[in-house]
């Protein structure tokens, strides 16, 4: 649904924007407010808790009382990097299977239960975490924890249910990929990008591999992983850290633990000598555009400060309108449609730095491609300004209290970040991080990661390709 | 449910897509949000010196403030040669405003951290405003200079130009897109509501600076502005503000009369297209938002194929067969004719069993109707889910200028509930005959040939 994959899309978004608690910031004369206030910003606020059940389950309670609403979500740590060598898309898989009900609860019973009180529901998954959620008026909080709590241990699976799922899983396989000649470049990308690590295999799964996977594999995967010991709840809304314990205890406490997954040791990514470029020619492509990526470290892999100073990079190199590739190559240099990077700081492993532009008609993909690696370099070498790093902090910093403004995304935030290494603590001081980067912080962690050689992807329209209309 | 986070595509979201997901959201809200309130909203009507009107609620929880506006006329409004005016307009008035030019307007929205968009649909055009509380003088400012000089310079202007008609050249390509122009095509074939939002990349390519002016002289006017405002502002300091920025409006615009439609049934259209799915999408008429009718077949709409994953058509077509990632269907009702619309999306060989299935569904819901359990589910749910729709200040904002732009009153938020709780089995039955009883939806069909 459309709607659906636009709405994953701008929350997801959020991840790199982050929210704040509430905090008046004062502007000064010329309207803008000031970093030194946005840093004192704690995400989430001052109230957020943490603690652990005795069986292990982690427990994350974000007051938010403006509206009588709660978002409840269970986060897992494990995601499709965490799937066994043909096995690819079992951590999706599974995701979808997990609504078809348990030994004490029919399936449809759950969506039912949430439909009737007029909640949400939803789940996804990822490279580092699978997780489930719904968002209800607050007092039907405990009805939809019983039920969680249930399909953590509970869930049964049989022939006649998985196999149809699976079919709706290649479905979402051709929706989402296969009919898209951009999708299917970007799983050849990644693939060429991440040598050796299982983020180059998509999270959906290779095709020949969903089908072969069977009701057997997706149980195995859920009694290793699904025990309360590997799984986050986390609780934005109009609720208070009490009740929600007390709550938690009710429901989750019961659960068992099955299973001691282990560290999350996978292979590394490895950076191979060689120019690595990937290209796909279809006369389904309306628009030639290209990328360039490298790998750089996650929020959790980085040395202190490194994180922090690429996401400011990223974002005075292509974050919007008045970064320098959308400033130089479509504003001044007249040549592409569209231009921008972006820097994916969440990630248990390393992760990556991408570039992207689109050229205008008349302008060829190696002219476009010459003139943004340009722009790179003129960055490794003469660093950034003073006031594009103030810039672009302030605007970073001042999505924060944009993010306030939705529990759901406040949640995603903690969710995305302890499933991916990083702690509560580390998610509330985000601010403070953000408004020490400086200049030199910025070019040096440019100078280290973008002298790399890039890999390249070129998407192209067919030679000959004819309009439809 | 069960979609997945594909981190790629979602990390590479620019700032501009997340104004573009606000304008999604706001036709959304059209079709299907009107929620009923469970709790007390205070909406104050706030009436300027100046005679300009809002609606407004005060929260001062979050140091934020949301405003968000309409004007009658949308796309519906450009003529067949200039079609593409009017989203063009929507593309060019944050293009440099005033003394700024594109950059130094751009530049200062950032400096502001601010947010500011504008879009159109059928039969309004929209703005969205989001500021910090204490960059409010400023942002507000901003806001008054897009609204009454925006400046259409060449440049900026040939920039739009151009990534307008790379979107259109893209959705050309796109199957679900594809669709959609061809199934309005087919359903309004002489009728504004029939031709792309967008333009073609021909009559684009022609648009002027003039043209801009000429559209913004015929659809910024005070006689159909409808205003929402969200946030940490009082009603004084409100009033103060929509003098500023709406008070030089002309007093009256200066629309074309859209007429009224009766969408085109029972048509089966092709388009070849590589594919290793076939997207599916129909329509057939539905009922105005002002009809005695709307709410029973919005709850009705709800059963067959409506927000939740228990509807007929997902549990038909997805739970039982497989054949699809998503189904579904919704009412849309414009100001001058109606539908009930719905896609899928299906592997070639199965879209002729899904045309079947929709059809059957449709047929079952005019024979049979709901059983009395399900539409208390589906009311369950549709007044449960009210709070859902208010979450966050820009959502309220939205809720509360589409009330308005539907003409649904200030209280409406109290009464919806009671409204769609008034929804008898009859009266869905009712809706159901009357929708589907004898009539058969357009199909349109994008992929490889039928068999």
């Amino acid at each position: 649904m459309t709607g659906r994959s636009l709405t994953l899309k701008a929350l997801a978004l959020s991840l790199v924007v982050f929210a704040s608690p509430v905090l008046p910031v004062a502007a000064d004369t010329t309207g803008k407010a000031s970093i030194e206030d946005f840093s004192k910003i704690r995400i989430g606020g001052t109230d957020v808790s943490q603690s652990t059940l005795d069986n292990g389950l982690q427990v994350v309670v974000i007051p938010d009382r403006r509206a009588p609403i709660v978002t409840h979500m269970v986060w897992y740590r494990v995601g499709a990097a965490d799937e066994e060598p043909g096995k690819s898309g079992l951590a999706h898989f599974l995701e979808h299977l997990m609504f078809k009900g348990t030994k004490n609860t029919p399936e449809g019973e759950f969506s039912k239960m949430v439909a009737q009180v007029g909640g949400q529901e939803n789940a996804f998954t990822s490279q580092d975490y699978t997780a489930y959620f719904q968002q209800v008026a607050k007092e039907h909080l405990e009805m939809v924890m019983g039920y969680e709590a249930d399909r953590m241990s509970n869930l049964i699976l049989t022939e006649k249910q998985v196999n149809p799922e699976r079919d709706v899983v290649l479905e979402e396989r051709s929706q989402r990929v296969d009919r898209s000649p951009a999708a299917r470049l970007s799983e050849t990308f990644d693939q060429v990008l991440f040598p050796n690590s299982p983020y180059g295999i998509p999270v959906i799964g290779w095709k020949d591999e969903i089908q072969s996977l069977n009701k057997d594999d997706a149980i195995a995967f859920y009694d290793k992983y699904y025990t309360p010991n590997n799984a986050i709840l986390i609780v934005a809304g109009d609720v208070t850290s009490e009740d929600v314990l007390d709550l938690a205890k009710k429901t989750y406490g019961k659960v068992e633990q099955r299973a001691e997954p282990g560290p999350r040791d996978r292979p590394h990514v490895q950076i191979v000598p060689g120019n690595r470029e990937v290209s796909l020619q279809s006369d389904q492509v309306a628009q030639p555009s290209l990328q360039h990526g490298w790998i750089v470290p996650s929020s959790t892999t980085a040395e202190p400060t490194e994180s922090e100073a690429l996401e400011v990079l990223s974002d005075i190199l292509g974050g919007g309108v008045n970064s320098r590739l959308y400033q130089e190559l479509v504003i001044e240099g007249e040549m592409a449609t569209s231009a921008g990077a972006w820097y994916q700081s969440t990630a248990l492993d390393d992760t990556r730095l991408i570039l992207y532009t689109s050229p205008k008609d008349g302008v060829s993909l190696e002219e476009l491609e010459k003139k943004a690696l340009s722009i790179v370099n003129d960055l490794l070498e003469n660093g950034v300004t003073a006031e594009e790093v103030e810039r672009s902090k302030r605007s970073m910093l001042a999505s924060a209290i944009y993010a306030q403004d939705k529990q759901d995304v406040l949640a995603r935030i903690f969710g995305t970040a302890l499933t991916t290494g990083g702690s509560v603590d580390k998610v509330q001081t985000w601010p403070a991080r953000v408004a020490k980067v400086t200049p030199e912080q910025v070019q040096a962690v440019a100078q280290k990661y973008l002298t790399e050689t890039s890999v390249a992807s070129y998407l192209m329209p067919a030679a000959q390709a004819e309009n439809v209309e | 449910m069960k979609a997945k986070v594909l981190m790629a595509a979602s990390a590479s979201a620019s700032r501009l897509t997340a104004s573009l997901f606000a304008l999604m959201a706001l036709s959304f809200l059209i079709v299907a949000s009107f929620a009923q309130s469970s709790q007390a909203i205070e909406i104050k009507e706030v009436k300027s010196p100046g005679g300009i009107t809002a609606w407004l609620v005060e929260d001062y929880t979050v140091p934020i403030i949301a405003l968000n506006f309409a004007f009658a006329g949308g796309s519906s409004q450009d003529t067949d040669a200039k079609l593409g005016v009017t989203n063009l307009l929507s593309t060019m008035l944050d293009e440099g405003a005033g003394d700024l030019d594109s950059q130094a307007f751009q530049g200062r929205l950032e400096d502001l951290t601010m947010s500011l968009s504008f879009s159109t649909g059928r039969d309004f055009f929209y703005g969205s405003f989001q500021s910090l509380q204490a960059n409010k003088d400023h942002t507000f400012e901003m806001l008054r200079l897009a609204v009454n000089e925006p400046r259409f310079d060449a440049g900026p202007l040939e920039r739009m130009k151009t990534q307008t008609i790379s979107g259109i050249r893209r959705s050309l390509k796109r199957p679900d897109a594809l669709a959609g122009l061809t199934l309005s095509k087919t359903i309004f074939p002489d009728h504004p509501y029939g031709r792309p939002s967008r333009g073609t990349e021909d009559t684009v390519s022609k648009l002027t600076s003039d043209d801009l002016k000429a559209q913004r002289a015929k659809i910024f006017a005070k006689d159909s502005l409808k205003i929402g405002v969200v946030g940490a502002i009082s009603a004084d300091e409100l009033a103060v503000v929509l003098d500023k920025v709406f008070a030089d409006l002309p007093e009256n615009g200066d629309l074309v009369e859209i007429p009224n439609v009766e969408p085109v049934t029972d048509k089966n259209v092709h388009v070849d297209f590589e594919s290793p799915q076939t997207s599916i999408q129909f329509g057939l008429p539905g009922y105005k938002r002002h009809d005695p009718k709307f709410m029973s077949a919005f709850v009705m709409n709800h059963i067959l194929g409506g927000g939740t994953f228990s509807s007929w058509l997902y549990d038909e077509i997805r739970e039982q067969r497989g054949l699809a990632y998503s189904v579904g269907s919704y009412l849309v009702p414009y100001q001058h004719s109606a539908l009930l619309m719905g896609s899928t999306g299906t592997r070639p060989d199965k879209a002729g069993e899904a045309i079947d299935i929709i059809k059957a569904q449709m047929e079952r819901m005019a024979q049979t109707g709901p059983t009395p359990a399900e539409l208390e589910e589906a009311k369950s749910y549709l007044t449960g889910s009210y709070a859902l729709n208010f979450d966050s200040s820009s959502s309220i904002a939205r809720q509360l200028t589409g009330i308005q732009t539907q003409g649904l009153g200030i209280d409406y938020i109290d009464k919806r509930n009671e409204m769609v709780e008034a929804v008898t089995l009859e009266g869905v039955r009712e809706v159901a005959r009357d929708m589907f009883d004898g009539i058969e939806p357009t199909f349109v069909t994008v992929g490889k040939p039928l068999n």
